[in-house]
């Protein structure tokens, strides 16, 4: 009995693999929605609500979706592990079988698996775009932002209101894009006080909220007393609250999580991206691109100020800001010392996008631990 | 002071049991069609939507033979373990010592032939597995260790190993900084059989070639007296060391199948991500199957088919990651929850 059981499911199992040979690319296209609205799958890392980077891209999407009108309908995939493979093919499957012809992955682990499905061949009719990284294709582009821009004005505000000269940062992992984050920022503090000293602990994940806030209390207990993060939720902020100490968020403007700490934060406007790329992909003249989005576009921004900010460091940033929104302001502009004290920009030197994402030390003042 | 009485029953009539555990899974339906209903959802919809959300398409009745095959491997691998009462809950560990071996064949001699890199890496991936486990065994036959804390342990090993190799030696020079091992070449990665990776295929040979092994052969059968008592096996002359030596090798060696399979039909490098948890789900899946390779074979399609049902929810219904975790959770409660009853009897004490 057994033994036919199992004989009949051997058999189910093989006839449902051959049932999908005989449609491999029944999910590619428009399958299923027989509507004529454009449907956007997005994939997050986090939860929709995490109150932080996730919470962004889906603002961005919600922002979208509704300036179209009914014309564009979103689909969305939390909580997908960035390192496990199995689970982001899937994900971006699903999506793809539920009507979706733009998938949207917004961590930077998901590039690999998103690549592979662009340059397959199988999804030819699915654009995808991709948040954080390098990777294009034909139906492939990528965005991110100059978050060097309101990373150093966050630095100008940490700077002035520091009383240990001593600033935490929570990041994610010692990479290009987290180590320019930490360069602006301590830029920005050291153009205000040349004294700070920024202490970072990198604790090898996007999104870990028991790690962030372990890495912001080492920080506190080692005498800093204002964090700033690279990683995804509140958790460094409400350490920072409960030590008494400032924080300094990150992506999006949520100052209710922990209100008695919250400065500002650097934050993303993604809808500044999405908007304008989706009205092409429907106009047909999108062509992949790889997208760098500033202040001056409107992509990357500051939060409002608390009221925590003091005067003087509110008059400092405003100045600055000005100069940013003008396109007069550059952030690695040199001299720049790394921290082993070589000259990492040259007297009269500027770094642009090319030559910043070429990042692989922290700046003069910064240092780092693990936890 | 407590007023219930929990003792060992005596075996159950063979109708008993099924009464039980089907009484067992209309519960766990009725109840999580009551926390469905309090958040507002159609139980008999959603239910309707996972079936659809697993065999629907093509593509749907793929992903779910795709979740089902890392969970079948792994499973058959505690199974051996757990048949002699050798609680292995290494399987995460041994999947990435398995991984490890493989990607190392992968990486470093990549330029063989496919014909031949394959099978060398699925060899190089149960050896490490096997002796990922055959550590632990050996220490319990020798010095009588407790196996649960040490198999888990070596879990983290195992993890913690992988990621030095990520940030460290194994750093892919091309990107950009960011910790990862570079992507294996196109030889070292499993090809498709009709639309799926081969690892399917594989699957479907292990579960007969444990059911043979366990129910038909020499060890096989040692491995379950050693199990029921290490007396009885010694009396009976058995060589408990070589029994031990034997099913922590098959069981680390299918686990780190696994991790080989998951390395070059999934992640096609190396990562932390890839054993996903599959180590800890099997303990599951094995034992609702009550160590049986072939009833194994179904709990994990049907576990595979609740996992992809669940996704699909996610998007099609619009209902959210956390509502598809509790039905899982409540389901597996209960199932889970029959076995007790089908062990142990509850009776009535009276006032102390």
């Amino acid at each position: 009995m057994k033994k036919l059981l199992a004989l009949a499911l051997a058999l189910a199992m093989a006839l449902t693999v051959s049932a999908c040979q005989n449609s491999p690319k029944s999910g590619a296209g428009s399958a299923e929605g027989a509507d004529d609205a454009l449907t956007v799958g997005f994939i997050y890392i986090g939860n929709a609500n995490d109150g932080g980077y996730t919470q962004a891209h889906h603002n961005g999407a919600v922002a979208m979706e509704e300036y179209f009108e009914g014309k564009v309908k979103t689909l969305v995939m939390e909580e997908i592990s960035d390192t496990d493979k199995q689970a982001i093919r899937s994900a971006a499957d699903s999506l793809i079988d539920q009507g979706a012809t733009v998938v949207v992955g917004t961590s930077f682990g998901f590039g690999d698996t998103l690549y592979e499905m662009a340059q397959s061949g199988d999804y030819d009719g699915v654009k995808f775009l991709h948040f954080s990284g390098n990777l294009m294709a034909d139906n492939m582009g990528n965005y991110f932002g100059a978050t060097e821009e309101p990373r150093y004005l966050t630095g100008i505000i940490a700077g002035l209101q520091t009383k240990t000269n001593k600033l935490g940062y929570v990041g994610a992992y010692p990479y290009t894009e987290v180590q320019i984050g930490i360069n602006a920022f301590t830029l920005g503090a050291q153009s205000v006080n040349p004294d700070v000293e920024v202490n970072v602990v990198y604790i090898n994940s996007w999104y870990d909220p028991a790690k962030e806030s372990q890495a912001a209390e080492a920080l506190l207990d080692q005498g800093c007393d204002v964090i700033a993060q690279h990683c995804d939720t509140t958790g460094p902020q409400l350490a920072a609250e409960k030590a008494g100490a400032l924080a300094i968020g990150y992506n999006l403007d949520n100052p209710t999580a922990a209100p008695g700490a919250w400065l500002t934060a650097p934050i993303w406007r993604h809808e500044a991206f999405l908007i304008p790329t989706i009205e092409k992909i429907m106009a047909g003249s999108w062509t992949p691109e790889s997208y760098y989005g500033t202040m001056k576009d409107g992509y990357m921004d500051i939060a409002k100020l608390s009221s925590l900010v003091s005067p003087e460091a509110q008059a400092a940033v405003e100045q600055v800001k000005e100069k940013m929104l003008a396109g007069e302001f550059h952030v690695f502009t040199g001299p720049i010392q790394d921290n082993k004290g070589n000259t990492v920009v040259q007297e009269g030197e500027t770094l642009y996008r090319d030559g910043i994402w070429k990042t692989d030390y922290l700046v003069q003042g910064a240092s780092s631990a693990d936890i | 002071m407590s007023l219930l009485r929990v003792s060992k029953r005596a075996e159950l009539p063979q109708g008993r049991v099924a009464l039980i555990r089907t009484a067992a899974v209309l519960l766990s339906l009725a109840a999580a069609a009551a926390a469905l209903a309090a958040f507002g959802l159609n139980p008999l919809d959603i239910y309707g939507a996972i079936v659809e959300g697993a065999f629907g398409t093509g593509m749907r009745a793929r992903q779910t033979v795709i979740k089902a095959v890392p969970l079948i491997i792994t499973s058959l691998g505690i199974l051996v373990a757990f048949k002699m009462k050798f609680w292995n809950i290494g399987g995460e560990g041994q999947i990435m010592a398995g991984a490890f071996a493989a990607a190392y064949v992968a990486l470093y001699h990549g330029d063989l032939p496919r014909p031949l890199l394959l099978p060398l890496m699925a060899l190089a991936g149960m050896a490490m597995g096997g002796v990922w486990a055959l550590i632990p065994g050996l220490f319990k036959a020798k010095l009588g260790t407790n196996e649960t804390i040490f198999t888990l342990m070596m879990n983290y090993i195992a993890i913690k190993f992988v990621e030095y190799l990520q940030f460290g030696p194994w750093k892919d020079p091309e990107a950009g900084g960011f910790p990862k091992i570079a992507i294996f070449p196109e030889n070292a990665v499993l090809p498709n059989i009709l639309g799926v990776h081969a690892g399917w295929v594989v699957a479907l040979a292990a579960v007969a070639a444990v059911h043979l092994f366990m129910n038909h052969t020499k060890k096989g059968f040692e491995i379950s007296v050693v199990g029921e008592s290490a007396e009885t096996a010694r009396y009976a002359g058995m060589n408990i060391t070589g029994v031990i030596v034997a099913a922590m090798l098959a069981s680390g060696g299918l686990c780190g199948l696994t991790g080989m399979i998951q390395a070059s039909a999934i992640d096609k490098t190396l990562g932390v991500g890839l054993s996903a948890n599959y180590g800890f789900t099997a303990i599951i899946t094995a034992w609702l199957a009550r160590l049986n390779a072939v009833a194994l074979l179904f709990v994990c399609v049907a576990f595979a088919v609740l996992l992809q049902g669940s996704a699909y929810i996610q998007l099609a219904m619009k209902v959210p990651a956390a509502v598809a975790g509790v039905v899982q959770g409540i389901i597996l409660f209960f199932v889970l929850g029959s076995e007790f009853f089908l062990q142990y009897k509850v009776s009535r004490k009276g006032r102390v």
